[in-house]
């Protein structure tokens, strides 16, 4: 019978070791093999231990399916960006400034002034980021205009300067790396053959021992079952081509009518708004103040829900349906930036154009409820005529600090530190962001959650299975919270460096926050797909809105001068001439002018030309590689199918 | 080693001296109970398929075997033969459908819907029966179980 059969084989086996010459030797062998594998499995298991939150992830992932884990596994590289940002921000600005710049209250930039001293240590000021918080290294203008600081001579504008570009620099390289590497894993792809036949008989883990882990595994399984059936389900699918056609075409027509529609609203509602304001907004009550605000915070809220209500008619596979969701919310939020911008135009004077970068997240993110554009551009009106008055009278603060006359700094009066002010606004929104987004996860699922559980008893109706039911995870809304929410960071950094700092800390809490209102709160979906292999769709999301955040401060840079009193930039004209005036006295002369004759365009032009050319060829041969990727493998197939037959 | 494991599961029952070869097994609800085997969803077919008698009581012969197939070091063929043992439910020798339904049941604990469970059986089949007889052969599972990346990895380890 077979089980003599394998009994004989199994013994023939042991004999192996049992008999014959140079049987010690073998046996030790044996032994050095085993104890090398279990080595192996030690440190493996041990590298995995080491990747933060894999446990939690896995733990998701087995319950949820990977569409979830995605967007932790997104999640914790985001961590890892901001993390060597705040390393940056904190270690090369912050640091040596707190360290070996003068301390507070030697300038007027870098005291509170007298007026503001009384309420400069209360919590609600310093929660608002100002009294002693604006003044100290958290932002730009507390940093001093001195070449060299201390006695390492560490050149503090230069490095604000380079940390500022170099933090830009990193994440456009880091993101695109991380594009480079998925297409890579893209095009790898793996046998399909025996999916299923695999799934059923290789898929229990022989060695589990501990039951909770073989509670895991066995929703994991279950999970990937589920995620392969949807696969097959809708390669299944019968589509009738032009009825999907004609229903997708109305779909698309639905989603662009809901697009022009709020833009209309928004267009319509901001030219109300200008109007009230010319008749003086104490004629009206709240809601006439603050309609613009929530009517985008409105819009921002009911129109994703009805862009997957107009999705349910187009039969998409829940992955590419998921892309368009994000694509048609991405639009959305775009689209009502610029018809506020637009409806905004003829306010927006030229003096107070840099109020548009921070005008343009908080459009973005339609969730700051404090926010009143026209207010803060009249506030900032009012400074700026301060500022045009006390140069008319001759400058004053510049006269105030000169030796013979002593003045004590926090009697000085200031200009108008705009970076500051930037930097702060960046500041709040972040922090507003981050309560709304905790306030709607313990509101939004806990509390229903809670509700639903204990008022199932008493209700008429099921509460679990009709409305409102358990919440799912929202999978399109979070990412695009979270790539907005980078895209301020990005935006913010060069004026507050502490910006990097508050998102490491916040991210940290929110994957925490989220891992467990995931487990205890929400439900898997119905149909639970498995996330694309590559995450290149949210990737290049990522990089269009980094592109987008670093055009203003690049603006900033190149064409707006700095504050005349604060700031490491101060007294210049524009805030890159910290790299002439590097060159001039830090590099030998020679330098210069090969600087000098580098930055010719005639010089410049062929470089570009020549980057452009390069990329073009890089570009065709990863094509032919990948055609010849695809040759091979069906030629691999066709043989293993000959095998088969003969 | 493994003697020591045998016996103490029933010292009252299980000798120390082997010489005479005494003639004991241990029943099923005693070995399905060690540690390594306690998660496992194929626990009872897995003591079943290295039961001699076939009812799932283990001599020590048999008992040595099982975990000389579980072991790390048995070579890939063998497992695989003792694997299409082990998810051949009715043993008949094929894997047909209803051994996959009860494969599967075991896998997800019953998660899965009646219609989910004949779409995965049918795909399964579909895959690997190479000869169309509908069911799966010990040529069509080996076949199969060959170019799996995760059989060695996964399956059939209990150290």
């Amino acid at each position: 019978s077979f089980s003599r059969e394998a009994q004989l084989f199994v013994e023939k086996f042991e004999g192996a070791l049992g008999k014959g010459k140079g049987k010690k030797f073998y046996a030790y062998k044996v032994m050095m093999t085993k104890k090398w594998m279990k080595f192996q499995r030690d440190f493996e298991n041990f590298k995995t231990a080491c990747i933060p939150w894999e446990m939690k992830i896995k733990e998701i992932e087995s319950h949820f399916g990977s569409s979830v884990a995605s967007y932790f596994i997104f999640l914790r590289w985001m961590y890892g960006i901001n993390m060597i940002l705040f390393g940056l921000t904190f270690g090369l600005v912050m640091v040596p400034e707190a360290l070996m710049g003068k301390p507070y209250g030697s300038l007027p930039r870098k005291t509170v002034p007298r007026a503001e001293e009384a309420s400069a240590m209360n919590f609600a000021t310093l929660w608002d980021f100002s009294g002693f918080a604006q003044y100290s290294v958290l932002f730009y203008g507390y940093y001093n205009n001195q070449r060299t600081i201390g006695w390492l001579k560490f050149r503090m504008p230069l490095s604000y300067f380079l940390v500022g570009v170099g933090t830009i620099g990193y994440s456009f390289m880091i993101v695109i790396r991380t594009m480079a590497r998925n297409a890579n894993e893209d095009g790898g792809g793996d046998d399909t053959s025996f999916n299923f036949s695999w799934k059923m008989f290789t898929s229990w883990d022989y060695l589990i021992g501990n039951p909770e882990t073989a509670d895991n595994k066995f929703a994991s399984i279950t999970t990937s079952f589920k995620e392969a059936i949807v696969e097959e389900q809708e390669s299944r699918k019968e589509e009738n081509i032009h009825l999907t056609r004609f229903l997708r075409v109305l779909a698309n027509f639905l989603a662009l009518c809901t697009l022009a529609g709020s833009g209309y609203l928004i267009f319509f509602v901001v030219r109300r708004s200008q109007k009230f304001a010319l008749e003086g907004l104490e004629n009206y009550g709240w809601w006439e103040r603050n309609e613009v605000n929530m009517v985008m915070s409105l819009l921002g809220m009911f129109c994703p829900t009805l862009f997957d209500v107009i999705s349910s008619l187009e039969n998409y596979h829940p992955r590419i349906a998921l892309r368009w969701q994000l694509g048609r919310i991405f639009a959305l939020f775009l689209g009502n930036l610029y018809t506020f911008i637009i409806a905004l135009m003829d306010e927006i004077n030229l003096k107070a154009s840099y109020l548009l970068p921070f005008i343009i997240f908080n459009m973005l993110l339609g969730k700051d409820e404090d926010f009143q554009p026209l207010e803060e551009e009249k506030i900032v009106k009012y400074n700026m005529t301060i500022w045009e008055a006390s140069l008319y009278n001759g400058s004053i603060p510049e006269n105030s600090t000169a030796p013979p006359i002593q003045v004590d700094p926090a009697d000085v009066p200031r200009g108008p530190c705009w970076e500051t002010m930037v930097g702060q606004e960046f500041v709040r929104l972040t922090v507003s962001d981050t309560m709304t987004t905790y306030i709607t996860i313990l509101i939004g699922d806990f509390l229903r959650a809670v509700f639903v559980r204990f008022f199932n008893y008493c209700w008429c109706w099921d509460l679990e299975y009709g409305f409102p039911s358990y919440s799912e995870f929202d999978i399109s809304g979070n990412v695009l919270g979270l790539i907005f929410n980078q895209g301020m960071i990005w935006m913010g950094s060069f004026y507050a460096p502490c910006l990097p700092a508050i998102n490491v800390f916040r991210l940290h809490t929110s994957m925490y926050l989220q891992c467990w209102a995931v487990m205890c709160c929400n439900v898997p979906q119905e149909r639970v797909f498995k996330a694309s292999r590559s995450n290149n769709f949210y990737m290049a999301m990522l990089l269009f809105i980094l592109f987008l955040s670093t055009l203003p401060a690049v603006y900033t840079i190149v064409s707006i001068p700095p504050s005349f009193d604060c700031g490491p930039f101060s007294g210049k004209t524009r805030m890159f001439e910290v790299i002439s005036e590097t060159l001039e006295h830090d590099f030998p002369s020679w330098f210069g002018k090969v600087f000098g004759y580098a930055s010719n365009p005639g010089l410049i032009l062929p470089f570009i030309l020549l980057m452009v050319l390069g990329i073009y060829y890089l570009n065709a041969t990863s094509k032919s590689y990948k055609e010849a990727n695809l040759e091979l493998k069906k030629k691999l197939q066709s043989v293993r199918n000959r095998e088969l037959l003969t | 080693r493994l003697h020591g494991r045998y016996h103490e599961m029933a010292p009252n029952v299980v000798p120390m001296d082997y010489t005479k070869d005494p003639d004991v097994k241990l029943p099923m609800q005693l070995i399905i109970n060690m540690p390594e085997l306690k998660e496992n969803p194929f626990k009872e077919r897995i003591v079943e398929s290295f039961s001699e008698d076939g009812e799932g009581s283990l001599s020590f012969n048999d008992f040595v075997d099982m975990f000389s197939v579980l072991s790390e070091m048995a070579p890939r063929e063998l497992k695989a033969i003792y694997a299409f043992k082990i998810y051949d439910f009715n043993t008949d020798n094929f894997i047909c459908k209803s051994d996959l339904e009860k494969t599967l049941n075991k896998l997800t604990r019953e998660e899965l819907t009646a219609e989910e469970i004949t779409l995965v059986c049918e795909k399964v089949i579909e895959e690997a029966d190479m000869d169309g007889d509908g069911k799966l052969g010990f040529a069509d599972f080996e076949n199969m179980i060959s170019k799996a990346p995760d059989f060695l990895r996964y399956c059939f380890k209990a150290y």
